[in-house]
């Protein structure tokens, strides 16, 4: 297998969706000539030809509109937001539109498109292009939320969310586009929107978390590894449908669990993973639950990002927490 | 097949229409590329005095020297985002030459000289940049008020709220307006039809600027839209629209000062297209121009810039020559040093601050979190 970084996985798997199936479609802005801004889809256009890879004017909800439109001549969108703080100007038809169609066609329509999106801070880009806003999209029923994070499960997760008939956040973590590398299996696979992965066995503790968080909480591993604490770790890989079962089986086998997220603690995903925890498994935990996130305030881009951001410090604190407890 | 005419106008030939809506905007200019005077008449009512000139020409020296040292400061990671903005220094420094301190400016990411001209400190500028706090505060100096909102990230919004700012300063009977820039690329947004449509509506005291500087990030103007001038955009909406060289400083200030009469006076808003070029990279951040466009498009629209014309004319009228611009430039340089300094003096931004910026009274969470973060100095 070859080692590959996350962003060139992604390519790959677009290349190859391409190759396959004549109805992908892949637009956005810059994502032709230029290859988008961080060059996921170099090359494609040269490929695959203007008519399959282009570039739309600069209008966020107008991408979205033309995706749900070209749902209807069987096309599969591909559909690019340049950065996902730009999600509130395609709010409407990721939320109001493309989520309740299966609905509004009594279920006798797919609606196969990916939104894909990077996210995350540590880049020091400037405002509105960090933030982690997958908890507002995933509390919109209708859609999968699906946050990688890793090369592998990038391609693969991305060939699943292509090949879906619902629509699909497919967010892409901006700090591991190049940051790390990761063998890649060769051609065209799948990896199932349903299931979480465990990246690391332990039997002290749990941690959950995903896409940049899962980097992070892998370094808080090793971090305990050596205070002969072992953690495991579990990548949720899709954030909406959770997969309840894996954190079940994790929970059930460690009794003490940290959920992580890079995302503010009030929005969203870790509040939910909690929730599930509380109200299914609670008689499972020999501890209360500890979390993991960032401060309740807007992203602090720039010079003040690497104190915001969560540290695997601070989930090893959390960790030994949660392990001294009885 | 018969022609289908209402009064005597043809009315389904959509060929000879197209090329109507491509007559209806003739270019306004007065200087052309060699500083020589196109339009007398148009110079005559721009009624610019020598030192009106002598200030324009200096926004526009100390624009490009922002440029200059920004963009090397950004290299070197000492400025944070930047977005460059050689080639529009009469898009910029020409236009809001011709506003008021009572105004209101609702300038985009690359609008940081605007800002300035208008009394925002560089030092506050570069801190800005850099994601620190004081950068967002919007005074001068001395502390006074500068009427001007925070560089806007997200495309098109400054424009919707120009609008609400033009209805309330027309309620309040303000001898005022709000102007607001935005790129071409920009156009393409719904805010964009939004704002100039309610404030049409409202007839509200605000004047649009669209700076047609040829590309959005690597997205020529051309797949914008099919529409032959991006002024046309404001006919749609019942609102005067003008399209000018926006690389002539004394068009571009004659528009601009025309159109403030207009929207103070209660007409209601005037969108202006200005047609300029980005003759750098999208921003510091890794863009590579060359990888959309060609080296020989670039360097044409470099023979275009408006520094060049404004030195002509200006050194024609014997009120400018090389020893004042380089005097003037040296003084800038050295303002530009001392700006550094300071901002480099600045503590640096604490994560408490940012929380306790989030809500006038913060919940539980946020307390513990702002504890937390002062118990760690951070
Ligand atoms: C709503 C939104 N979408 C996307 C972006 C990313 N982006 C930043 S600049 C830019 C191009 C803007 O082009 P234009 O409006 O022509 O202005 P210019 O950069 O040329 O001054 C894009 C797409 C953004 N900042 N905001
Ligand atoms: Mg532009």
């Amino acid at each position: 297998m070859a080692v590959k970084s996350y962003i060139d996985a992604i390519r790959e798997a677009m290349d190859l969706a391409l190759e396959k199936d004549k109805d992908v479609l892949i637009f956005g802005e810059d994502v032709g000539e230029n290859g988008g801004v961080f060059r996921a889809t170099d090359g494609l256009q040269a490929k695959h030809g203007e008519d399959r890879v282009f570039n739309t004017p600069l209008a966020e909800s107008g991408i979205g509109g033309l995706a749900i439109g070209l749902t209807t001549q069987n096309y599969r969108p591909i559909m690019e937001i340049q950065f996902f703080g730009f999600l509130f100007e395609v709010m409407d038809s990721i939320a109001g539109q493309m989520a309740r169609n299966r609905f509004r066609f009594n279920n006798t329509r797919n609606f196969p498109i990916v939104v894909r999106s990077p996210y995350g801070g540590g880049t020091k880009t400037p405002e509105m292009h960090a933030d982690n806003l997958e908890g507002i999209v995933a509390q919109v029923p209708g859609i999968r939320v699906v946050m990688p994070a890793n090369p592998a499960d990038a391609k693969g997760l991305l060939l699943s969310s292509i090949e879906s008939n619902d629509p699909v956040v497919f967010l892409e973590n901006l700090h591991l586009y190049r940051s790390v590398k990761g063998e890649v299996p060769e051609g065209y696979y799948t990896t199932p929107l349903d299931t979480a992965a465990i990246v690391r066995e332990g039997k002290d503790l749990s941690i959950i978390s995903y896409g940049g968080g899962v980097p992070v909480a892998v370094k808080a591993a090793d971090e305990l590894a050596k205070q002969d604490i072992e953690a495991e770790v579990l990548d949720l890989r899709t954030v909406s449908p959770l997969d309840i079962e894996a954190i079940g089986q994790t929970i059930q086998k460690t009794g003490r669990v940290v959920v992580v997220q890079e995302a503010q603690r009030m929005a969203g995903i870790g509040a939910n993973v909690m929730a599930e925890i509380s109200e299914r498994f609670i008689l499972s935990l020999k501890a209360p639950i500890g979390r993991v996130a960032a401060p309740d305030s807007v992203y602090p881009f720039g010079q003040a990002e690497n104190d915001w951001m969560i540290k695997a410090d601070d989930i090893v604190a959390k960790a030994l927490e949660v392990v001294n407890y009885d | 097949m018969a022609d289908i005419t209402v009064n005597n106008e043809t009315i389904l030939d959509f060929t000879k229409q197209l090329k109507a809506q491509n007559d209806m905007f003739p270019v306004l200019s007065i200087l052309n590329n060699n500083g020589d005077i196109v339009d007398e008449e148009a110079l005559k009512r721009a009624d610019l005095s020598d030192d009106d000139l002598i200030n324009i020409m200096k926004r526009m020296l100390l624009s490009r020297q922002l440029n200059i040292r920004s963009t090397k400061l950004a290299k070197q990671g000492r400025f944070g985002f930047f977005a460059p903005t050689a080639g529009q220094e009469a898009s910029q420094m020409a236009s809001s030459y011709a506003f008021n301190h009572d105004d209101w400016l609702m300038p985009g990411y690359r609008d940081i000289p605007q800002i300035v001209a208008k009394g925002w400190p560089i030092w506050k500028a570069i801190l800005w940049s850099r994601g620190h706090a004081l950068g967002n505060e919007f005074t001068t100096e001395e502390g006074e008020p500068v009427n001007s909102w925070m560089p806007q990230i997200i495309i098109g919004a400054q424009y919707v709220e120009a609008t609400g700012i033009a209805l309330g300063l027309k309620k309040r009977q303000k001898d005022a307006v709000a102007y607001a820039y935005t790129g071409e690329g920009g156009s393409s947004q719904g805010d964009f039809y939004e704002a100039i449509n309610f404030a049409g509506a409202y007839k509200a005291n605000a004047v649009f600027f669209v700076q047609n500087n040829g590309y959005a990030i690597s997205t020529p103007r051309a797949l914008q839209t099919a529409a032959p001038h991006l002024a046309a955009k404001g006919w749609a909406a019942g609102v005067p629209s003008v399209v000018v060289d926006g690389n002539d400083p004394l068009a571009v200030y004659l528009v601009a000062k025309e159109a403030r009469a207009w929207a103070v006076s209660g007409n209601g808003p005037v969108l202006i297209e200005t047609l300029t070029n980005r003759l750098e990279a999208h921003s510091t951040a890794g863009d590579d121009p060359l990888r959309y466009r060609k080296q020989e498009d670039i360097d044409a629209w470099w023979k275009k810039e408006p520094l060049i014309r404004m030195r002509q004319f200006m050194t024609e009228k014997s009120i400018w020559d090389e020893d004042k611009e380089n005097a003037y430039i040296s003084e800038v340089n050295t303002l530009i040093d001392e700006q550094i300094k300071i901002a480099d003096k600045v503590d640096k931004q604490k994560i408490s601050n940012f929380i306790k910026n989030t809500l006038e009274v913060p919940g539980y969470a946020m307390k513990e979190q702002i504890a937390k973060f002062e118990s760690e100095g951070k």
